[in-house]
């Protein structure tokens, strides 16, 4: 089975901007629960954005599910949760009507919803909990309610790999506790692959299996356990 | 039959208007969620350099508004989707572009006399049995398409760039909704005019926004506050003998002034 993720050597620059990445070199199997963490502009949300082929590397490779990542051809496969504090339009969006988009992939773009897809909706949002709030606008919805939303629209895709970039934005601690429960129980039931990003990763610490720190190459990557005491505090790892 | 339905241009113009006043929201409301309130107001000068080049040329206005339309609505598409400009910026340079090269091929087809009040403000009575063949037919297909594609620029509007990893075929589908939003101008120029046709793709939408539960019921109360607009403005403006496009324009300022009440009174 091919990697889920593989990076190799790679190097970003944006243009005219000075190096971003450098040498990076990573590898995610399939099944794994990896964090990402590294200090605001350590050039994780880069990584990520080159992982999923929004970006291609200045130097190197960068393959998702065994192709390209810039010219993969299973997206459908991808579940995804980008960074954000909230909806950006304004008319009232309700947690079905956001969780249906990350149908359509899946689902295709013309007509109604079909049933077997209206059932992978129903599936997603009962997954992280909503089930009671399907129907209520967003913006009535705490923070944490919020991602788990988002969450659950990454999962109606039925993905083989998770990717969330920094999930905890705009969530209150216990929130975030919740938020990083729900991912540990949905990792075991499904067995998906989840690459979480964040700038700081206490939260997952005791559920993910792997970290990976970025600070424009990658300065640590092992189990949380074996992390130097002294750089529990990503903004503070030493390159 | 009410008195004010008795004759054919009054029909025609209540048939035709019906038309607009449900796709202009429909299509609007995509708009709206984008941050791109303002770009029918960019179409709309580019429909007015149309008309005039209509004039020039010897063609019909509507159908050279139509195809000058759809050019302004892809080229702010193209300058957004491109980033070689942001997304007000591109409506800037297609809005002061359509403008100038309007009143330029205007004098130079020597129509300054002509009626252009009527396109700018609207000119609902004069519509034909020939224009509302055309808006009927166009303005159902965009209805059509638009609600084919309700997900598919919903998904959009929600998370574009998550669209976009997802393999959504972006372009195809920013391009659709720049065309529907060219169309919406084109068959909109004879009920409220250029220069307010924005007014009835975003007013409805932002006063539907207001009292909505969801981004469906926000599009279906915004058609049919547009819907009321106009089949309302054209009566007032009937009895009270006022300018009909304006006066569509007001009555949906006064619904999004209900609806904002409305919200406030329940909060």
């Amino acid at each position: 089975m091919p990697l889920a993720v593989e990076l190799k050597g790679v190097a970003f620059s944006y243009p005219g901007g000075q190096r971003v990445l450098e040498a990076v070199d990573v590898a995610v199997r399939p099944g794994e629960f990896v964090a990402v963490a590294g200090p605001n502009g350590g050039g994780k949300t880069t990584m990520l954005r080159v992982i999923l082929g929004l970006e291609r590397p200045s130097a190197g490779s960068a393959e998702l599910f065994g192709e390209p990542a810039h010219r993969c051809s299973h997206r459908e496969r991808l579940g995804y949760l980008a960074q954000r504090s909230g909806l950006s339009i304004d008319a009232p969006a309700t947690v079905r009507e956001v969780v249906a988009a990350g149908r359509l992939a899946r689902g295709g773009l013309l007509g109604p919803l079909r049933r077997d897809d209206r059932h992978h909706v129903r599936q997603a949002i009962d997954r992280v909990g909503l089930g009671a709030l399907a129907d209520r606008p967003l913006t009535r919805l705490s923070g944490g309610q919020q991602q788990r939303a988002f969450v659950a629209k990454a999962l109606a895709g039925e993905p083989d790999l998770l990717v969330l970039d920094e999930p905890t934005t705009g969530v209150d601690p216990e929130g975030q506790e919740a938020l990083a429960d729900m991912l540990a129980r949905l990792h075991g039931q499904l067995g998906v692959t989840i690459l979480y990003v964040s700038h700081e990763f206490g939260v997952v610490e005791h559920f993910v299996e792997r970290l990976v720190l970025v600070r424009r190459t990658i300065v640590f990557d092992g189990p949380p356990g074996s992390l130097p005491g002294s750089w529990h505090d990503p903004s503070h790892a030493h390159a | 039959m009410p008195e004010l339905l008795s004759s054919d241009f009054m029909r025609l113009a209540f048939a035709t208007g019906a038309i607009v006043g449900l796709l202009a929201p429909a299509v609007g409301f995509f708009l709206v969620q984008r941050r791109l309130s303002l770009i029918g107001d960019g179409i709309g000068h580019v429909a007015f350099a149309g008309v005039a080049a209509g004039y020039l040329l010897g063609i019909s206005p509507v159908l050279s508004a139509l195809a000058a339309s759809l050019i302004g609505a892809v080229a702010i598409e193209w300058l957004r989707s491109r980033r070689h400009a942001a997304g007000d910026q591109a409506l800037a340079l297609v809005f002061y572009t359509g403008i100038a090269a309007g009143v330029v091929l205007v004098s130079a087809a020597g129509a300054l006399d002509v009626d252009l009040f009527a396109f700018l403000f609207g000119s609902i009575l004069s519509v034909t049995s020939t224009d509302l063949l055309l808006v009927g037919l166009l303005g159902l297909g965009g209805l059509g398409v638009t609600g084919l594609l309700f997900r598919a620029f919903a998904g959009v509007v929600l998370d574009e760039e998550g669209a976009r990893v997802a393999g959504l075929p972006i372009p195809f589908l920013n391009v659709t909704m720049a065309v529907l939003a060219a169309l919406t101008v084109a068959l909109s120029m004879r009920i409220v005019g250029v220069l307010l046709i924005a007014a009835l793709m975003v007013l409805p939408v932002v006063a539907a926004s207001s009292i909505a539960w969801s981004m469906r019921s926000t599009m279906l109360l915004a058609m049919g506050a547009g819907l009321v607009s106009v089949l309302a403005g054209l009566t007032l403006a009937y009895y009270a003998d006022l300018p009909p496009g304006g006066t569509i324009v007001l009555v949906a300022a006064a619904l999004y002034l209900g609806a904002a009440a409305t919200q406030a009174l329940r909060a």
